[in-house]
Formats: C-alpha cells, sequence, structure tokens
C-alpha cells in the first residue's frame, strides 16, 4: 500500500511537476493539486517502461551535449535543404552501427539524436542491443556514417553514462 | 515593438516557412519511402522551431508574458519527432517497402 503511494522516481515527478506550473495559466492552488496529481499518477502507470535505474555519471554534460546537437540541427538543416533542392539524386545507404553503448536509456537518447540530426533516421536496433539500423539520406560510404556518429555524439554520450 | 524585434520576427517566420516548403516539396521530389521519411522529421524540425522562436519574440515585446508554453511545444516536438520517425521506419521495414536501386545495403529481416 506504502509503495502504491510513493514516487518512484522522484526527478521524473519533479520534471512533470515544474512541466505542468510552466503549462498552467499562472501558479494555483488548483494547478498545484493537478501538478502533485500528475506527478504521482504518470510515473506510476509507466513504471514498467522503465527498465532499470538510469545511471547518470556526469549529468553536468548535458547541457553541451544539448548545445552541440542543437546546432547540428540547424546547420545539416541547410545540407538537407540544399540537397532536395538540387537536381542530383540522393545516395541513401543502409548502415549498420554497432553500439558502444549499453545502457537502455544512453542507447534511447542516442537512436532519438540520430533522427533529429538531418540525414539520418535510426530504424531499428537489434535484439540484443549491439547493432543499430540507421538509414542515411545521402553519404559517400558506411564508414563515414559510422565514423560521423561515433566521434559527434557517442563518445560524449559514453563519458556521461559509463 | 522595437525595430529591431519585428526583423528578427519577419526574419525567423520566412526561414520557417520556407523550411517547411522545402520539407514538403522534399516528400513530393525524393524516390523511396525511406528517404522521404527524412522530409517531415527533419526540414520541418528546422521550421517549426524558427516559427516557435518568431512567438516567444513577439510576446515578449508584446510585454505580455515570456513564452514559455512555445519552447514546451518545441521540447515536447523534439523529443516526440524521432519516435514517430522510428515507428514509421520499423513499419515500413515489416511490410517490406521496395527501395531505389541506388540504395547501399539492406534493411534486415524482422
Amino acid at each position: 500500500m506504502l509503495d502504491r503511494l510513493s514516487f518512484p522516481q522522484p526527478w521524473l515527478s519533479l520534471i512533470l511537476f515544474i512541466t505542468w506550473q510552466l503549462l498552467s495559466e499562472g501558479i494555483s492552488g488548483g494547478s498545484l493539486v493537478m501538478g502533485i496529481v500528475l506527478a504521482w499518477a504518470i510515473p506510476q502507470i509507466t513504471h514498467g517502461f522503465w527498465p532499470e535505474r538510469p545511471a547518470f555519471i556526469s549529468p553536468w554534460r548535458m547541457p553541451a551535449y544539448l548545445l552541440r546537437v542543437l546546432m547540428d540541427i540547424v546547420v545539416a538543416s541547410f545540407h538537407v535543404a540544399r540537397l532536395i533542392l538540387s537536381p542530383r539524386k540522393p545516395r541513401p545507404v543502409f548502415v549498420c552501427y554497432p553500439l558502444e553503448l549499453e545502457h537502455p536509456l544512453a542507447i534511447s537518447i542516442l537512436a532519438s539524436t540520430i533522427s533529429l540530426t538531418p540525414g539520418t533516421v535510426s530504424a531499428d536496433i537489434s535484439d540484443d542491443q549491439k547493432l543499430l539500423l540507421v538509414h542515411a539520406l545521402d553519404a559517400e560510404s558506411d564508414q563515414e556514417v559510422i565514423d560521423a556518429i561515433r566521434t559527434r555524439y557517442e563518445k560524449p554520450l559514453l563519458e556521461m553514462f559509463q | 515593438m522595437s525595430l529591431f524585434a519585428e526583423y528578427a520576427i519577419c526574419f525567423l517566420l520566412l526561414l520557417g516557412g520556407a523550411f517547411t516548403l522545402i520539407g514538403a516539396i522534399g516528400l513530393a521530389r525524393l524516390p523511396d519511402f525511406f528517404t522521404r521519411l527524412h522530409g517531415p522529421t527533419k526540414a520541418t524540425t528546422l521550421g517549426v522551431g524558427a516559427i516557435m522562436l518568431s512567438s516567444v519574440i513577439y510576446f515578449t515585446s508584446q510585454g505580455e508574458s515570456i513564452g514559455i508554453s512555445e519552447i514546451l511545444i518545441t521540447v515536447f516536438l523534439f523529443m516526440t519527432a524521432p519516435v514517430s520517425a522510428n515507428i514509421l521506419a520499423k513499419a515500413a521495414m515489416h511490410i517490406g517497402v521496395k527501395t531505389t536501386e541506388n540504395t547501399e545495403g539492406q534493411p534486415w529481416e524482422q
């Protein structure tokens, strides 16, 4: 019974609570109560989807990583825009990307990053979580895509998680 | 509203509109399903981001309130766009959508 009333993920609950305060029109008694209800209910309902505790070793590296991803989105959007408007045909490639990350949360962050940065979409992950199937819109070779992901995104994530 | 804010808003709106348009053109021009997948997740990401940013500047310069909800919309969009792209790609692989001839490599069997 007590287990049901607890907050299994305090950070998630805190983020949900703050997000709800920002979304509602000004902080009032009602929004505070609703925020607490949501902060309790959502982690309880989604409990089964969180495989294990995320093991952040150095969370202060996160802002720098996000900034880099944001810059890459802007720069690479221009590349894709030029590619779409140019008469040249794109050279799509399916790449099997060998993962060095092991933590499920870290892998999903990497996969989301790959999907968000223009030119690559992560399509699937192998059952043993060792390979990530990536579709690149326009690339010279497999190795080019793998090297770019490895140095730009996986290295910083490795430092963050392991 | 200051002149600078007006210019910034105009620039961001045009940039956002242009990128959304290019994303739509890409949807029509690119050769197969997997390449078309890049349109809505990519160019549109920056397009919506720019339009949201112009909205933030507009409401801030009007002095009503800081546009926190716009920033949250952008954050939610950035979090959900990769998931939908991933699910679309998985579904396409599952039913075995054809790829263009010049695609290197193959999607693996499910």
